[in-house]
């Protein structure tokens, strides 16, 4: 096991292979003008990346078209675009595979349909969603409120109209099908015919919306909940490494900038005060790592304790990690024209994302047996 | 030994004050004129200028029997940096004269100032400044740039630190002014910040001149002139004596008590312990406030700024977690020029952003906690290798 806490071979050429689109396609000063924007997602970037590097099917089998990797694999890409702030839809999509995937084999539903959108997936046709406000960890069993409407006479029993809302959905506006969870079951609707309304967010560079379905006929994917419950674990394994990503990315621009400013004579860096933090904020990302490639290198029931041990760490980390970025910075930390601050958003957003450290913490209290009272 | 005044008198010239000035039928201007000459303004200062030498502890007493006959306040919200930094340096170190001109407008709120201290090379270091103020017959010619100057936009005064000789170690070549803001060559510049406002501007000047008589201590002196300002931020940041759940404690226990579905048990320790501190840190600077005669604050109002920023982010941190959904939400990236500087005020992602801030704002918390070891603790100070080097000889 010690081993797979460790990059592959192939997991580093990924690696490269991403870093270097985003380092050509995806710098700071385009992410932030983005923000602002009427095109708030960078759709070229997301082609080149989903289909060119195929980072869109990565977890398609092959037999579909797709790459058939693991979520190891994903979580390099997601290191990668943590750094960046990148602007593609790539934990959305990524949640929605897993969705297809774990609808596919739980052979309930029509595999026939998951194939489908499966391959159209990894072919770069089409981006799929979850309709699942982006806040919902992967314990609890999700009371949406969208509901299947009666619909006789019913010819076409896999038929049915979706009625109802759903908010803070992350990655849908650029979705083309969405995976909506309705009264126990999910279903796939034409994201054409639900109506969506961008939401103001927190972390400027992932787009959220509120979704809402009025009679929108769905046709149904799979019965029962329990591809939605593996799908957030599997995002929320695989954020756990944007989170270390971030962290990391913030780690290197504060050393190499207390590095360089100077005040009272000295390099900044060369204060203790700052400098234990630091070193402390390196450790916290060492463990980070660990932790994350523990989480996508498991599975069972051991991936639902690794999975709640790196969000609760990982989110911390980042949060950590953008803060004293801002912090170790002074006033130029805090001005608009520095990136510090796309980091400092997406780290707090990304820690309430798929459940707060504080909701991990207490389904970890279930997993490891200690109980509250 | 002035007669000394008691609660009951205050009480008394309060009422006296309402009575002959009826705040339904007085002009706002006019009711705070009114209570600046009557010395109920800052009851701490001298009489004469706004205050009847009392205790500042009493200051909250008056001004709830202001809010209470639905008096008009002077807006602190829109004049923090006069109320808090000009004023005292004002009172401390400027003539009769200046005091006269200055102090009245600024309390009542007709003139909001700004400061101008930080560079782009010196904010912690605000000693290395290279802003240049060079003697021109009766006036200065001001040469420079400043940054972070908030609300530079809306202010018709400012304190400004510039060099007035290079050839000094940099403590020693500094002098204190005040600049008329609407004086040629005066360029502000708005400075967006992460909020997405700009509360803050750059500030370019050029030949600006500024009249001796602006000048605010003596020529060499600025430097312990700006001590007495940046004691005062901290206080004024950090101090003040405050009702129980004031400020961002009071937004997170009401967002507690009035969500019960935010509500997560495994916050609920943290809720409790942040409450403990904001407790702790409202009465330790309820005492300093009592402790503080009309005289200037020492390097304890640092404890409370430093105390106060840690505070606030880590507050203002948990009300997002606890929010959850709603947390990752945003109200506005609008950018706008804000007429107040608010910490409390707007959203939740509003106040988790600006929070940031309250650590680097008036000297960073590591810059505050370097002064609580050094001159309260008395421990040895950090290596220094430009103490007794001719300013213009520093590296750069
Ligand atoms: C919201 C806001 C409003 C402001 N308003 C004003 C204003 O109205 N007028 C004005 O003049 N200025 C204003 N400032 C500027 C503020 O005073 C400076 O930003 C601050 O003093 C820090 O200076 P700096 O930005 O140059 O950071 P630096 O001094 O470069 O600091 C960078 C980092 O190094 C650390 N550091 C520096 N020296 C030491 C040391 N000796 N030991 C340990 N750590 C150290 C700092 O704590 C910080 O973390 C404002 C700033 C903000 C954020």
């Amino acid at each position: 096991m010690s081993e797979a806490l460790l990059y592959s071979e192939p997991e580093e050429e990924l690696r490269a292979a991403v870093a270097d689109l985003l380092a050509d396609r995806a710098a700071w000063a385009s992410v932030l003008a983005r923000t602002e924007s009427a095109e708030p997602y960078d759709t070229e970037l997301w082609k080149t990346l989903g289909g060119g590097i195929g980072v869109a099917g990565l977890l398609v089998p092959e037999e579909l078209g797709g790459a058939g990797a693991s979520l190891r694999e994903a979580a390099v890409v997601a290191e990668e675009l943590g750094k960046a702030v990148a602007p593609v839809p790539f934990l959305g999509s990524l949640t929605a595979t897993a969705l297809l995937l774990a609808a596919r084999e739980s052979g309930n539903g029509t595999a026939a349909l998951a194939d489908d959108l499966l391959r159209r997936i990894a072919a770069g046709e089409q981006t799929a969603a979850v309709a699942i406000p982006f806040s919902r960890s992967p314990d609890t069993t999700y009371r949406g409120r969208v509901s299947v409407t009666p619909w006789p006479p019913r010819e076409d029993p896999h038929e049915a109209r979706l009625t109802g809302r759903v908010t803070s959905v992350a990655d849908a506006l650029p979705a083309d099908v969405l995976l909506v969870p309705a009264d126990g079951s999910i279903y796939v609707v034409r994201a054409a015919d639900a109506q969506r309304t961008p939401v103001t967010t927190l972390d400027m560079t992932q787009v959220l919306c509120d979704i809402e379905f009025d009679d929108a006929p769905g046709q149904i994917l799979a019965i029962g909940y329990a591809p939605l419950a593996q799908a957030l674990l599997s995002a929320a394994a695989v954020l756990a490494s944007e989170q270390l990503g971030l962290a990391e990315q913030c780690l290197k621009t504060t050393v190499e900038y207390v590095k360089t400013r100077h005040q009272f004579g000295r390099a900044v860096g060369s204060y203790q005060g700052l400098k234990h933090r630091l070193a402390q904020l390196w450790v916290q990302i060492a463990q980070a790592r660990a932790v994350a490639r523990y989480a996508v290198s498991s599975s069972g029931d051991e991936q639902v304790i690794a999975v709640a041990v790196a969000q609760a760490h990982c989110s911390a980390v980042a949060v950590q990690a953008a803060e004293e970025c801002v912090q170790m910075h002074g006033g130029i930390g805090f001005t608009w024209e520095h990136p510090a601050h796309l980091y400092l958003k997406r780290a707090k957003s990304a820690s309430i994302a798929l459940g707060s450290p504080a909701r991990h913490r207490r389904r970890l209290a279930e997993l490891v047996d200690l109980p509250a009272s | 030994m002035p007669p000394l005044i008691t609660q009951h008198d205050l009480e008394n010239r309060i009422q006296d004050l309402l009575a002959a000035h009826d705040p339904g039928t007085t002009s706002r201007l006019d009711f705070l004129h009114a209570r600046f000459d009557a010395g109920l303004a800052w009851l701490h200062y001298p009489p004469g200028l706004g205050g009847l030498g009392l205790p500042r502890g009493l200051q909250p007493a008056a001004e709830k029997a202001f809010a209470a006959a639905g008096a008009p306040d002077n807006e602190p919200q829109r004049i923090g940096i006069g109320l808090g930094m000009a004023a005292p340096t004002i009172l401390g170190f400027g003539s009769d004269e200046q005091k006269q001109r200055w102090l009245r407008p600024l309390w009542c709120g007709e003139q909001v100032w700004c400061q101008l201290f930080s560079e782009p090379g010196a904010g912690s270091d605000l000693a290395a400044l290279a802003t240049r103020a060079v003697r021109d017959g009766e006036d200065w010619v001001v040469n420079g740039q400043k940054v972070w100057t908030s609300m530079a936009h809306e202010a018709r005064w400012a304190i400004l630190v510039a060099r007035t000789d290079p050839d000094v170690p940099k403590h020693q070549g500094l002098t204190y002014f005040v600049l008329d803001m609407s004086a040629p060559g005066v360029e502000v510049r708005p400075l967006r910040q992460l909020t997405g406002e700009a509360e803050f501007n750059e500030v370019f000047l050029t030949d600006v001149r500024v009249p001796d008589s602006q000048r605010l201590g003596a020529v060499g002196e600025g430097w312990k002139v700006a001590q007495t300002t940046l004691m005062n931020e901290r206080v004024a940041i950090g101090g003040g004596a405050a009702p129980r759940e004031s400020g961002m404690i009071g937004v997170l226990a009401s967002a507690w008590r009035e969500q019960p579905e935010v509500r997560d048990p495994a916050l609920h320790d943290r809720l409790l312990t942040l409450w403990v501190a904001a407790e702790a840190a409202r009465l330790t600077a309820m005492r300093l406030s009592a402790q503080l005669a009309a005289g200037q604050p020492g390097p304890e109002g640092s404890a409370a700024k430093y105390a106060f920023a840690s505070l606030n982010q880590q507050i203002s941190s948990l009300e997002l977690e606890l929010l959850g959904e709603q947390g990752l939400r945003y109200d506005d990236w609008t950018m706008r020029r804000p007429e107040t500087v608010s910490f409390v005020g707007r959203s939740p992602g509003y106040r988790y952003l600006r929070a940031k801030g309250n650590s680097i704002e008036g000297g960073t918390s590591e810059i505050l906690l370097n002064i609580i070891a050094e001159r309260v603790l008395g421990l040895p100070g950090e290596i220094r290798v430009d103490k007794d080097v001719a300013w213009k000889d520093l590296p750069r």
